[in-house]
Parts: structure tokens; sequence; C-alpha cells
């Protein structure tokens, strides 16, 4: 298959384990990311600072969780496995989020005297928001035809949440002064996880042979720019080189937080998963 | 007030006999009309109690918001919760007006939440402790909540009235929502339907005091100003009659028992015979003496005060960009 053949159905990518192997692990990422951010999300159902936040956030986190379905969706069509089981009956070392996606709201479990932090949270999805947006403008030009169309559609959807949340940016860092620093903190946590955002894992070189997506350094440098200019007209200063985690997330090395995660995610689901729920 | 003129009293007695006539005459009552004191205080008092139950009634459900088994239940009940929250919020405004002669906002109302003066629905203080719980909630208790606020759709006061019909359109999925969970778990495994079973058993009474006490019993309401005042029609006991009509059937049709013995309906009489709920627990549930009163507002107060810096920051924001921000 040569780089720029498109493939139009699940059919005929199966005709070429190597190609289905890239883009599955292309899928997971993407798939990953946001499940186990929409999850995030929903953890702060009820919780929002107002109100009229809540509805906001959690139709956002509602978005999400329906792009994650979609992609999984598209996964069970590749023959990894049923969608269901894919979102609950993996083990964390197989989920390809990044890091930074599974990281906790603040301490606290979401029933029981949660502290979170709305500064992480502007922080965290405004900087995701931005590489989601690269990332489907990127899966456009997919040479898997499906993805290609699923991510249009998200596309639509996702354009409300950048705005949304480049709402909330410019709130935090032009209103008062301890919402400012509170950013500004929150800032510096996200871009000491950020760096691994843009990695494409083991499969990297086959993702990108492939047509399946632009790499690493492509999407990285979109990013940065569009980053730094939401920084610089909120006169919030660049934080300079950005870090990346302990363990690769891409790669299936997780924290704690994520195996946490899972094991709420799956809870009922595991009671028996031959069962129809 | 002491040092109201007779003149003053006067007027107000005239008022009063107006408002009262178009309330006979089944008028509409819109926000800025004249209204006597007491039915202000009444709507207060219903309405942000609906408004702060749609907004506690979230936690439950929220608790079993990731935990929903699959992706397409797990989507459901976070559309449901959200709309549960959007509910609180267009209550929340409608008492929000009726409290601005008063010098009083919403603040004040979460303000009372906290501080108990202000209650909550009984069934929200209670413990949703399996799956089937979240299916027993969105079926039963959407589904009590459809039938009193299918009354109040013709309540006098006409934002109160525009709100509900709303809500009542989106509870009716709610109830859909939860008939479906339950219809799963009890075609299921046997593990399955003991869930459901242990959810139901679990629920009744809570259901049965949703509705609020019977007149003429020893806990004392409102029940009768509200009627001459036409912002309800049917008193607790003939709500619960008609969810006892709707329900009580349809739960033994899945195979189901309910936790009374005695429940029967009378042909003769019209009427559903029932073992009647604890009222002083009821009591001392709403007094936030329940299993889970406390931990509950502890979340609530909790995540309200510690985001009191980003309302802070809301305010102080630009306006223009302010009011953007809601729209989403
Ligand atoms: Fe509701
Ligand atoms: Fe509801």
């Amino acid at each position: 298959m040569s780089e720029h053949s498109y493939v139009e159905t699940a059919e005929e990518a199966r005709r070429n384990p190597e190609y289905v192997r890239a883009l599955q692990e292309l899928l997971f990422q993407a798939a990953d990311d946001d499940y186990i951010l929409a999850y995030r999300g929903a953890e702060w159902l009820g919780l929002a600072p107002h109100i009229e936040e809540d509805v906001a956030f959690s139709s956002m986190s509602q978005d999400m969780m329906g792009h994650a379905a979609m992609l999984y969706e598209m996964l069970e069509e590749l023959g990894a496995g049923k969608a269901d089981d894919l979102a609950h009956m993996r083990s964390p070392d197989a989920f390809r989020n990044a890091i930074i996606i599974e990281r906790p709201n603040g301490t606290g479990d979401y029933a029981d005297q949660p502290h979170y932090d709305w500064a992480y949270a502007i922080a965290r999805y405004s900087l995701y928001g931005v590489f989601k947006q690269i990332r489907l403008e990127a899966l456009a030009y997919s040479t898997y035809v499906p993805l290609a169309q699923a991510a249009g559609k998200m596309q639509r959807e996702h354009h409300y949440h950048v705005r949304y949340w480049h709402m909330w940016f410019k709130r935090l860092a032009s209103s008062t002064d301890d919402a400012r620093a509170r950013l500004n903190a929150a800032l510096e946590q996200v871009w000491s996880d950020i760096g691994e955002l843009f990695l494409l894992g083991r499969a990297s070189a086959s993702i990108v042979g492939f047509g399946l997506i632009a790499g690493e350094d492509d999407i990285s440098q979109r990013w940065m720019n569009a980053t730094r200019n939401m920084f610089a007209s909120n006169g919030i200063d660049w934080p300079g080189d950005w870090g990346v985690p302990v363990q690769k997330g891409r790669e299936g090395q997780h924290t704690d937080d994520l195996a946490q995660a899972v094991s709420t995610l799956s809870e009922v689901y595991r009671l028996d998963p031959a069962a129809s729920w | 007030m002491s040092n109201r003129t007779d003149p003053d009293r006067a007027l107000d007695n005239e008022r009063l006999a107006k408002f009262l006539e178009r309330i006979d005459r089944g008028d509409k009552i819109e926000a800025d009309d004249w209204m006597p004191d007491d039915y202000r205080n009444q709507l207060i008092k219903l309405i942000s109690m609906h408004g702060v139950s749609e907004i506690m009634g979230a936690l439950p459900e929220k608790e079993w918001v990731p935990k929903a088994p699959t992706l397409r239940r797990k989507l459901a009940i976070m559309a449901k919760v959200q709309d549960e929250m959007g509910h609180g919020q267009l209550l929340l405004r409608v008492v929000e007006d009726l409290l601005a002669p008063l010098g009083k906002n919403r603040d004040d109302l979460l303000q009372d939440l906290f501080s108990g003066r202000l209650k909550f629905h009984n069934v929200f203080h209670m413990e949703a402790p399996t799956w089937a719980d979240a299916g027993v909630i969105a079926w039963l208790v959407d589904g009590a909540a459809i039938i009193t606020q299918t009354m109040s759709l013709e309540t006098s006061y006409a934002p109160y009235a525009r709100a509900l019909q709303r809500i009542c359109a989106e509870e009716k999925f709610h109830a859909q929502h939860g008939e479906s969970i339950v219809l799963e778990l009890a075609e299921g495994t046997p593990a399955q339907r003991q869930m459901l079973q242990d959810a139901v058993t679990r629920w009744w009474p809570s259901l049965l005091m949703f509705f609020g006490p019977p007149e003429g019993g020893t806990v004392s309401s409102n029940q009768l100003l509200n009627m001459r005042y036409k912002i309800r029609s049917q008193t607790n006991e003939e709500l619960r009659q008609v969810f006892f009509h709707k329900y009580v059937h349809r739960i033994y049709h899945l195979g189901l028992t309910l936790p009374d013995d005695t429940i029967r309906y009378d042909e003769a009489e019209g009427v559903w015979h029932y073992q009647q709920p604890d009222w002083d627990r009821f009591v001392q549930i709403v007094r936030g003496n329940g299993p889970c009163s406390a931990q509950r507002l502890r979340l609530r107060k909790t995540s309200y005060e510690e985001a009191k810096w980003v309302r802070d920051a809301m305010l102080a924001a630009p306006r223009a960009e302010h009011m953007a921000g809601g729209r989403l």
C-alpha cells in the first residue's frame, strides 16, 4: 500500500495487518484521551463553580464520551474487540492516553470530600482543546476514510468546546489577581506533562508512514503556534520548554490514577461482562 | 408592620380581594404583578425546594455516571444528570425573580440550603448503593415527580408553569431511560434481578414519602393554602393514589414484589390501601438526618465555598464577555 492510497472501509483495512496495527494504535490514543478526560469531566458533575457552568461542562463531557464511543466502535469494526469490552475490560497497560489526561482533578474522591481545582481544569482543557482541534484537522486528511469522516463530525462539536475553554482562559487571565495567579500555577503544572500529548507512541513511524496522521513535530509545531497566540493575547508569559512525564502513557505506562479511573469506569460492567446491561 | 396606616391596610385588602378574584377566574399571575405576601412566600418555599431538589438530586445519580455499565448507558445517564442541573438552574431563576423584591438572591438560597433552613426532597437524602438504584431512581422517582409536576402545570403562577412545561417534557425521557435500565435488569441474570428487587424494596418507603404526608395527620403542611391560591390542585394523598394506579401493577408485572403485604386496591371505594411509611422518620430525613444528608450537603457546600474565587473572577471579568459565558 503506498503512502497516499486511501482505505475506504474496515474490511479493506483488514486486508493489510500492518496498516490495521498502526491504525489501531492511533485510534486507541485518540479514544482513550477522550474517554478518560470525559471521565474526569463527569467527576466534576454537580461540583462546578456555578450551576450554569455545570450544565455547559457536562454537555462537553458527553460530547467527548460520544467521540470516544465512536472511536471504540471503529476499533470494533477493525477487529480489536467489542467497543464495551475495549472501554471496560482492558487492563491499564493497554490504555494509550497521555498522562496529562489521567491526572486527577484535585484531591479527594468525587463522591467524598473532593477538592477540585477549577484553574487546573481550565488550563488542562484549554490546552488539550487546542491539541484536539489540531489532531482532528490532521485526521481529516487521514488515509483511513472512515476516520477522516468521523473527524469532521467531531470537529463541529469540538469547535464549541474550544471557544468555551478559551473564554474561561481569558476570564481567569483578565479578572482578579487571584484568578490569574491560580491560572499561572495550573499552567505550570500542565506544562510539565504537556509534551507527551504530541507523541504517537511506538508505532509512530508506521502511523505516519501510512498517512494516518501528520507527524509529531508537525502537530506540536502547529499546537505551539496556536498556544503562543492564546498566551500572548491574554498577557500570559510563554513558559518555555515543556516537560514530559516519567511514565510513557502512549506506550501503556500509567500512574495509579488511571488504574483507579478504569476500575471505577468498569465496576458494574465487570460484575458480569456477559450479561446484558 | 406596626407603623402602617389604616389607608395602607385598606388598600391591601382591596388588592387582595382583586387578586383572589383573578385566581378564582383562572387568571395566571406574572412575576411583576401585585401578589399577597403569603402567596409569594408559598411560591418561594415550593419552587426553591423544587429547584434545590433537582440540584441535590443530581448527586446520588452522579455517583453512577462513571460507573454506568456500557458506553450507551454512560451517555444516557450523563445527559439525564445534566438535565436535572438544567432544571435546577431554570427553577432558581424563577425563584430569583420572586426573591428580588425582598432583597435576596441565589446566594441566600444556597446559604439557606447549607444551614438546613431550605429543605430538599426526602428521596435525595437516601443511599443509592447499586446500579439498580440508578435505574429505580430514574424510573420511579422521576415517575413520581412527573405526577406532581403535571398537576403543577396548572399552577396559578405563570413563570413556574412555563418552567414546568419544559421540565415535564424532559422528565418523561428520564422515566423512559430508567425503565429501560430496569427492564434490562428484570430480564437479566438472577444476580441482576436480585439487585433490582433489593433496590425496589429499598426505595418503596421513600417513594411513598415523596408525595408528603396525608392531610389530617400529625405532620402539618400548607396544602390548603396552596390549593386556595391554586398553586396546586390535588392533595398529597390524591397524588400518591395516582402513583399507585400507574406503577403497582407494572412493578408486579416485572415479577417484583413490594415490601408491603397489605397493599391492595379497593374496587368499591376506588382507593389503594397501603401501609403508611414512618412519618416521624420522614420528618427526620427532610430535617437533614437521612443516611446521606450530611455527606451530600457537604459535597455541595465544599464545592461552592472552594469556588468562591471563580465566582469573584466571573464578576470581575468584562461584562460583554461574561454574558457570552452562559450561552454555550
Ligand atoms: Fe428534573
Ligand atoms: Fe428527572
